[in-house]
């Protein structure tokens, strides 16, 4: 079964269109990284997911529950961290989290374990019983993700968690993240790339309020490859890469050649002739060669690509 | 059961942000000052220079320190219950702790009745500790009071202020901003005095309540039993209106 099911959903804000008939598929157990442009529909989507906001058209289904009729049932089996997650000021974590365990229906001893749990995985021990409007940025942070795992929830929604945080703070939440893969499916927001890179397993594109594309991040990274080497040389040979260079341009198999210093970056559009070639050309023109790379696509060029190619669509 | 776990959130931050103690400290005063004010405000007057004008002044009785009770307490009952109120919800909505909150298991109708149950509980203890204050204070000055008809009056002070509390919450569930919720509840109330003016309808709202405590205390037995439905009434419609609003709208 699969965790969150979206078909055809639509968002209209008077004359805007926030979701234009999104389409999409979550598994079960996948770190989902929902990724876009600022305004793309990435929180109102989550934000119908959770039941806080009204599709215009369309459906979704999120733990198998269809989001407008059985939102109660939902509640109980997601957690959410919204992009500035609120909390009462003038609680202390713990009392937050026994709270949040007292809706969840989590009696005495049992309440009180998870919260400590918590408040131990959320890094806050020091900090439980002071008042939560005192909090930096990163430990609301950490609080809000351990509100939103109170109940041990199948599917977690995170909305831009780590975007306002400072590189440490991202670090710490990052890891709290990382720490969820194989408990529960985990479907985060967000326009940093970076962030996806480094927890999302499954990466889903999503610009002008429709899907662009949906696949394993390998997969993505794999199937939009710019076939492209960097060769490096050594001092002696700065002289004779240039002429290198522009006999290289002149093969079928090479489509553009750039020089910066030492450096050359060649883009290549037979990657299998490339991969035999390109070495013996270099040994044929006498270079002494410091480095050889074949350059791996980053998801930051795969989702400019991508866009891109949506934004140039009529 | 979530309403009693929702109440219970609501009255830990009625003490904790000290809304309950404010609400005490000035109807207390306003209980305990009644009396005292009526038994000394000729005292008070002579102490004045007059300016060889002649101030005639009726004896302090004890009729007079309840209608200045009853006068106070139905004032600021009011002005306390737009104030408390009016951002109840909108204010959670605006900063985004009803949504946290309310993404849990949660319903919306327990999250309003738990916020109006604590404001019941809140002016409930605050007129009690008044209206105790008030009966003691009036005994030393002047006479002890009917304790039975000193209790029916505050249950139906208690009752008016309540009604408009319940429209101001009604208020605070339709937009983000307590300000504009406050603006829209004067004007609820405002429209309310109106009809009030209007020939004999005055019998039938909330404002009658008050009335009718006041006779209550000279021992006048006719009682204003239809403004008392239309009081409990609008309390149960507007909890009614606020849910309906509250449990579509988008947070």
């Amino acid at each position: 079964m699969s965790a969150i099911r979206i078909e055809e959903l639509r968002k209209v804000f008077g004359a805007f269109t926030a979701l234009d008939g999104l389409s999409l598929t979550v598994e079960e157990g996948a770190v989902f990284g929902f990724l876009g442009p600022n305004g793309a529909g990435k929180t109102t989507t989550i934000r119908i997911l959770t039941g806080l906001a009204h599709a215009s058209g369309g459906h979704a289904w999120v733990t198998g529950n269809e989001v407008t009729s059985n939102g109660h049932e939902i509640a109980r089996h997601i957690g959410y961290l919204p992009e500035d997650p609120a909390f009462y000021t003038w609680m202390t974590p713990l009392e937050f989290l026994d709270y949040v365990g007292r809706v969840f229906h989590y009696h005495g001893t049992e309440r009180s374990k998870r919260v400590k749990e918590l408040i131990q995985q959320a890094g806050l021990e020091e900090a439980a019983k002071r008042r939560i409007g005192g909090f930096s940025r990163g430990m609301r942070q950490r609080l809000g993700l351990a509100q939103a795992l109170f109940n041990r929830p199948q599917i977690l929604f995170l909305d831009e968690p780590a975007s306002a945080l400072d590189p440490a703070g991202r670090k710490e939440v990052l890891d709290f993240i990382e720490q969820q893969r194989g408990q529960c499916t985990v479907f985060m927001s967000t326009h940093i790339l970076a962030d996806v890179e480094r927890v999302c397993d499954t990466v889903g594109i999503i610009n002008r309020g429709k899907l662009v594309i949906s696949s394993p991040r390998e997969a993505l990274l794999e199937r939009y490859a710019i076939p492209a080497f960097e060769v490096e040389v050594d001092t002696q040979s700065m002289a004779g890469i240039n002429q290198w260079s522009e006999s290289l341009g002149r093969q079928p198999w090479v489509k553009s050649i750039s020089v910066e210093g030492q450096v050359a970056r060649v883009i290549v559009n037979n990657l299998e002739v490339a991969k035999r070639e390109l070495l013996t050309t270099v040994n044929q023109a006498g270079l002494i060669l410091t480095r050889y790379e074949m350059l791996r696509s980053s998801l930051e060029d795969v989702f400019l690509r991508l866009v891109e190619q949506e934004e140039v669509r009529p | 059961m979530n309403i009693f776990v929702a109440f219970r959130k609501e009255w830990s931050e009625l003490l904790r942000s000290y809304r309950l103690l404010v609400v005490a400290i000035v109807l207390v005063f306003f209980g305990l000052t009644s009396p005292l004010f009526a038994k000394m405000m000729p005292e008070i007057l002579k102490a004045f220079p007059t300016g060889g004008i002649t101030i005639q002044m009726p004896t302090p009785t004890v009729g007079s320190a309840i209608d200045q009770y009853i006068k106070n307490m139905a004032q600021f009952g009011l002005i306390l219950a737009l104030l408390l109120t009016m951002g109840t919800i909108a204010q959670e909505k605006d900063k985004g702790t009803a949504a946290m909150m309310l993404v849990k298991p949660l319903p919306r109708g327990s999250f309003v009745l738990a916020k109006y149950l604590g404001i019941t509980a809140m002016f409930t203890v605050s007129l009690a500790i008044a209206a105790i204050g008030c009966y003691y204070y009036t005994m030393l000055l002047f006479e002890p009071l009917d304790v039975v008809h000193w209790l029916a009056l505050n249950g139906l002070i208690l009752l008016y202020t309540l009604v408009y509390a319940a429209l101001t919450l009604f208020c605070s569930t339709l937009t983000r901003s307590q300000v504009v919720a406050g603006g829209i509840a004067i004007a609820l109330f405002v429209i309310l005095a109106g009809i009030g003016s209007i020939g004999a309808l005055g019998k039938y709202l909330p404002g009658e309540l008050v009335n009718w405590g006041g006779r209550i205390m000279q021992g006048d037995s006719a009682g204003s039993w239809p403004a008392f439905g239309v009081s409990i009434g609008l309390i149960a419609v507007s909890l009614l209106a606020s849910w309906l609003v509250f449990r579509r709208q988008e947070l």
